[in-house]
């Protein structure tokens, strides 16, 4: 039994000695060149989540994309079609990079660089396990939305520089879109910083070893979610690529590598909301001790990201102005009210704890 | 280390701040209008002023920026690419720039109390401070403030849309 207990410590602490043995290479561990060489490496790795994650779940999405519609989905290429993925990533490659005629070309050609680039300064505030934050910011919750939020200006200036009917109305609706529903997100994740009195995601993880904030703040956590998909601009949301009304909104005129770092940027954007969603609500890396926190984590962004995907499949489109209607009228004063109920709950709290 | 970043990032807000006035297309200058906010951000993340680093990214550069180009796609009319005219009165701006400098210079200068020691934060988080300094020493103005920006909001909203005359 204490063999197996050491073994569990072993494997949850095993990044984390990773990183003191790097750190212990230089002669003083907290030096300037010693932070920067494991922020390199943090950042190294963050790229790698992100790649890897947008390679496993296009076509985790084509599975479960199957699973719902009862078909098969993708089942040729390699073991039960899982390498079909990297089939699509060669053909991408392999596409003529076409820059339309009036196209406002800088801005056409750096737009899906900044979508892509967004993810990975997000996910960078993660607790993926104990101590394995690549960037341990007081500000966790805070800065994941304000950097997801300059994704709003990548949106118009895709539509913008094609130079396309198509591409600037999609454009718009991504902005009327992500603005509103910005404004739910952040006052639903506002309930769990009263409770925990800190916007550090490492401080909020740790705060959930007894029970998780979802029993607490189960109203945040659906607004959470629905506000969440919206940002993400993902069915029954995607109003802003909806293929019927406006061809494919601002990623119409894009070919080749090009759509597709748009296509990356969406994986790793859903990955990290996922991220916070479980750090936030589903407890992070706390769970019980026969599987490492990392383990944990992964598990609890997945069963998210499932839920995502099974949404996409099985809701219509709603209608825009059915849209602003759910953000405004429904989702923030639903977020105000568990805001003024969270506050009630701590006050009575206090009262009776005498804190 | 941080000398370096700091002089990137300034010449970074700068750069982009004169490429606002210089360029000829003004969905261009709404654009480096963004950056040099994002640039201004980094600046605060220096000076230990984190949340309002992150309020600067999330206000300005992902909202500002945004109702900004919005405005400038609404009235547009013309050609693109030559859509900002103004910016070639070259006399006129360099008489009041310099004015605005003298001015500035002359009240910096002139009053020792302006000049804070560059000293670092230290007290914990700057959210905490901010909010605690907001809702006890600052509470009159934050609420007028609060206020005065909903004014503006219903006004903008009552001259967009109309009010129906009642009989």
């Amino acid at each position: 039994m204490d063999a197996l207990y050491n073994l569990f410590n072993v494997l949850n602490n095993v990044f984390v000695n990773i990183a003191i043995a790097i750190r212990s290479l230089f002669a003083d561990p907290h030096s300037v060149w010693a932070n920067l060489t494991m922020d390199v490496i943090n950042f190294i790795i963050v790229v790698i989540i992100v790649v890897l994650a947008a390679l496993i779940l296009i076509l985790l999405e084509r599975k479960i994309a199957g699973w719902t519609s009862q078909r098969t989905g993708p089942n040729r290429l390699g073991p039960r079609g899982w390498f079909q993925t990297i089939a699509d990533a060669l053909k991408l490659m392999g596409k003529e990079d076409i820059t339309p005629a009036g196209a406002d070309k800088f801005i056409f050609k750096i737009a899906p660089m900044i979508i892509f680039s967004l993810p990975m300064m997000t996910l960078a505030v993660i607790p993926y396990g104990k101590g394995m934050a690549p960037l341990d910011l007081d500000l966790g919750i805070f800065y994941f939305v304000a950097i997801s939020s300059i994704s709003t200006l990548a949106f118009i200036m895709a539509g913008w520089g094609s130079n396309n009917k198509y591409s600037l109305l999609g454009a718009m609706r991504a902005v009327a879109q992500m603005v509103s529903y910005e404004i739910p997100l952040l006052f639903s994740l506002l309930g769990v910083v009263m409770i925990t009195q800190s916007f550090n995601l490492g401080v909020i993880v740790e705060a959930q070893a007894g029970l998780p904030f979802i029993v607490l703040q189960p109203l945040a956590f659906g607004i959470f979610l629905i506000a969440g998909l919206a940002e993400l601009n993902r069915a029954p949301f995607d109003l802003v690529e909806a293929d019927q009304e406006v061809v494919a909104g601002p990623f119409t005129e894009y070919t080749g590598l090009r759509w597709g770092l748009f296509f990356l940027g969406e994986y790793g954007n859903m990955t990290a909301l996922a991220a916070l969603g479980a750090t936030v609500f589903l407890g992070g890396w706390q769970g019980p001790i026969f599987l490492p926190g990392f383990v944990w984590f992964f598990m609890k962004t997945g069963v998210i990201i499932f839920f995502m995907m099974w949404v996409r499949w099985t809701f219509p489109r709603i209608r825009i102005d059915h849209l602003m209607h759910l953000a405004w009228k429904v989702l923030l004063p639903l977020s105000i009210l568990n805001i003024l109920l969270t506050g009630l709950g701590i006050y009575i709290y206090r009262l009776v704890m005498g804190g | 280390m941080g000398t370096v970043v700091f002089f990137v990032f300034a010449i970074l807000a700068v750069a982009s701040a004169w490429g606002v006035v210089t360029s000829k297309n003004i969905m261009h200058s709404a654009l480096y209008l963004a950056l040099s906010f994002s640039g201004v951000a980094v600046l605060y993340v220096l000076m230990n002023a984190d949340y309002l680093a992150a309020v600067q990214l999330l206000i300005y550069t992902g909202g500002i920026a945004i109702m900004v180009v919005f405005a400038i796609m609404l009235t547009l009319r013309g050609e693109i690419s030559d859509s900002n005219p103004e910016n070639g009165v070259w006399g006129w701006g360099a008489i009041i720039s310099v004015l605005m400098f003298l001015m500035i210079a002359l009240v910096v200068l002139t009053n020792t109390d302006w000049r804070v020691l560059p000293t670092p934060w230290t007290s914990g988080g700057s959210a905490s401070d901010i909010s605690l300094l907001l809702l006890t020493k600052f509470m009159i103005p934050f609420e007028a403030v609060a206020i005065l920006l909903t004014m503006a909001l219903v006004g903008a909203v009552v001259l967009a849309k109309g009010v129906k005359v009642s009989k």
